[in-house]
């Protein structure tokens, strides 16, 4: 300004009005404080719902890749590797699990899973999905509304029974499918969920359980229950007629190609999903599954080529699943590196299972259910009480709010004892589960097609319909 | 007439029609075959389970020809599916009693 004169009547004026303000009464002052406070307060519920949005939209993205990796993934996966007069069957041992664990899931089990109740099992508390509306549970994921949390946790409960299927392939009644797969979701899956991940569960890492067993997305939970399972059923229903004499190779390993991708890209929603958020963890069990499932084709394929003299696509596959197998318990835990290890020593690992101690005592695990996933989901769990870094996911933490040790690498040494507990236990509760399952339904409806089924195929016998309908051309 | 039926190898398809047309052959019936002489087959391996392939992909052509052209016909097969390695294929010739055409019950010769 030019004028002093002019800066200074303008100051002395400002004065004047400032001075006559503040002689004003106090519940001026109140007044403006509290629009402050309320602009504030807007501000943080604009923040949280920002943050809300962006969270519940990958988790409901994660949700769409775990159903995915259901169907199509799993079931073609699947589908190609049986023969061709039993893909339709085999495809809909899988795709059924989307509509029968489904509504069960909303009747009862969710509520057995997740529910409030004891160490072992949730209670009734939420059946009918009462009380799972778009309220978060904090206990569970603050920023995404439950019934987000609800619907991704059904996706691991479909896909779980499903790969069990892998172990009874062309050869089991369907209605006998059906009946065991309702009972072991709740005899077999609710519990192992609500044990590692339910509120008061005894394995449950991040809300105080007895045994603190890491597991992000599911190794105990979804691998080795089903994993193991599947063994038990192969046993129990007995090798399918003319095996192991009779070849039967995999009548199209291009679908099984396509799936297996699927499944890798699926592996997203099922590892990186488990943040329940979109934030920086949610990137650290991405990159973590995408560089394991890659170290294990190598894994695999590198055990093959030595061993048979050329590295097959089959194999190339197989390897890849098992990576993703062995990574999910570890996702959310470890570094890159740890995952490289992890997926290579899990592809060597499930190659010899598959090719070598499959062979050595002659059950008929048809599709390899237990090799891969309950040899590979037992060794991952393992490896994650070893490699698992607290810089990566502070987990465990003093009274004071301090950071501890995570795994074996770092110094704790007695998290080894807590994943041995979770897969003892997951082991136990699934030979147990699914042997007293399996009797139930032998008993009831009987297990097994007749011989003459089973040569005709179940396509024809289970469902009055064929994969490759034969045309003349016209 | 005669009846040629040639099981040669599948690459071996596209050279051999050539030939045939060249010595003027103008029909002929082509089968996707599965089977195997001396070859014997090959193994492969799914998830550590060796499989034997004995049953090898072929191809079967069956052509009727005039008595009088039959040499040339073996000669332009020999010719063009030869590799002599094993597995090459067969000919196989056979007398043919009457030949009828479907569509005005033609015979003969005439109908080939």
């Amino acid at each position: 300004m030019k004028n002093p004169v002019i800066v200074c009547l303008t100051v002395l004026m400002v004065c004047v009005f400032a001075i006559g303000a503040l002689a004003q009464t106090s519940s001026t002052t109140d007044a403006a404080n509290e629009a402050q406070a309320a602009r504030i307060a807007k501000l943080e519920q604009a923040v949280a719902d920002a943050k809300s949005s962006g969270d519940n939209a990958w988790m409901l993205t994660s949700s769409a890749l775990v159903l995915m990796m259901t169907g199509p993934g799993l079931i073609l996966f699947y589908g190609g590797l049986v023969r061709k007069k039993n893909v339709l069957s085999t495809m809909m041992q899988s795709f059924a699990m989307m509509a029968i664990v489904t509504l069960l899931w909303g009747l009862v089990s969710y509520s057995l899973a997740f529910g409030s109740g004891n160490s072992f099992i949730g209670g009734w508390h939420n059946v009918f999905l009462r009380g799972v509306g778009a309220q978060p549970d904090p206990d569970y994921a603050a920023t995404i509304p439950l019934q987000t949390f609800m619907v991704y946790q059904l996706m691991f409960a479909i896909i779980t029974p499903a790969l069990i299927s892998g172990a009874f392939a062309e050869r089991m009644k369907f209605s006998a499918m059906a009946v065991f797969m309702v009972l072991w979701s709740l005899v077999v899956y609710a519990p192992m969920a609500h044990m590692v991940w339910g509120k008061g569960g005894l394995l449950n890492a991040s809300l105080g359980g007895r045994f603190p067993c890491l597991d992000f997305a599911g190794g105990t939970v979804v691998h080795v229950t089903s994993g193991v399972s599947a063994l038990v059923c192969a046993l129990y229903l007995r090798p399918r007629i003319g095996y192991p004499k009779q070849s039967m190779p995999p009548h199209s390993v291009v679908l099984s190609f396509v799936g297996a991708c699927l499944l890798w890209v699926g592996w997203f929603g099922f590892n990186a999903g488990s943040a329940l958020g979109a934030g920086s963890l949610a990137t650290s069990a991405f990159v973590a599954t995408h560089f394991g499932a890659a170290a294990a084709t190598l894994g695999w394929s590198a055990a093959e080529w030595w061993k048979r003299g050329k590295p097959s696509a089959l194999g190339a596959i197989s390897g890849a699943v098992a990576g993703l197998v062995a990574i999910t318990p570890a996702a959310g835990f470890v570094s890159p590196m740890s995952s490289i290890a992890i997926g290579l020593a899990a592809g060597v690992f499930c190659f010899f299972m598959v090719t070598k101690v499959k062979a050595m005592f002659g059950y008929d695990d048809s599709l390899d259910a237990f090799g891969v996933h309950g040899a590979g989901g037992t060794l991952g769990a393992l490896l994650t009480g070893i490699f698992a870094s607290s810089a990566v996911n502070p987990i465990f933490k003093d009274a004071q709010g301090r950071m501890l040790a995570s795994g074996v690498m770092e110094g704790n040494a007695h998290q080894l004892i807590n994943q041995l507990a979770g897969i003892a236990i997951a082991w136990v509760l699934a030979i147990v589960g699914t042997v007293v399952i399996l009797k139930v339904v032998d008993v009831t409806i009987g297990l097994r097609v007749s011989e003459e089924q089973e040569m005709q195929g179940l396509d024809l016998s289970q469902h009055g319909e064929e994969g490759y309908y034969w045309e003349s051309a016209a | 007439m005669t009846k040629v039926e040639a099981i040669i190898q599948v690459s071996k398809l596209e050279a051999v029609k050539d030939a045939l047309h060249e010595v003027g052959v103008e029909g002929m019936t082509v089968f996707e075959a599965r089977g195997h002489g001396r070859q014997k087959g090959h193994t492969e391996f799914y998830r550590g389970r060796e499989y034997t392939v004995d049953l090898i992909p072929k191809v079967k052509l069956e052509i009727v020809v005039a008595d009088e052209m039959t040499e040339k016909v073996v000669g332009a097969i020999t010719t063009a599916a030869r590799t002599g390695k094993i597995g090459d294929g067969k000919i196989f010739l056979s007398h043919i009693d009457e030949a009828i055409r479907i569509r005005n019950d033609e015979r003969g010769e005439s109908v080939l």
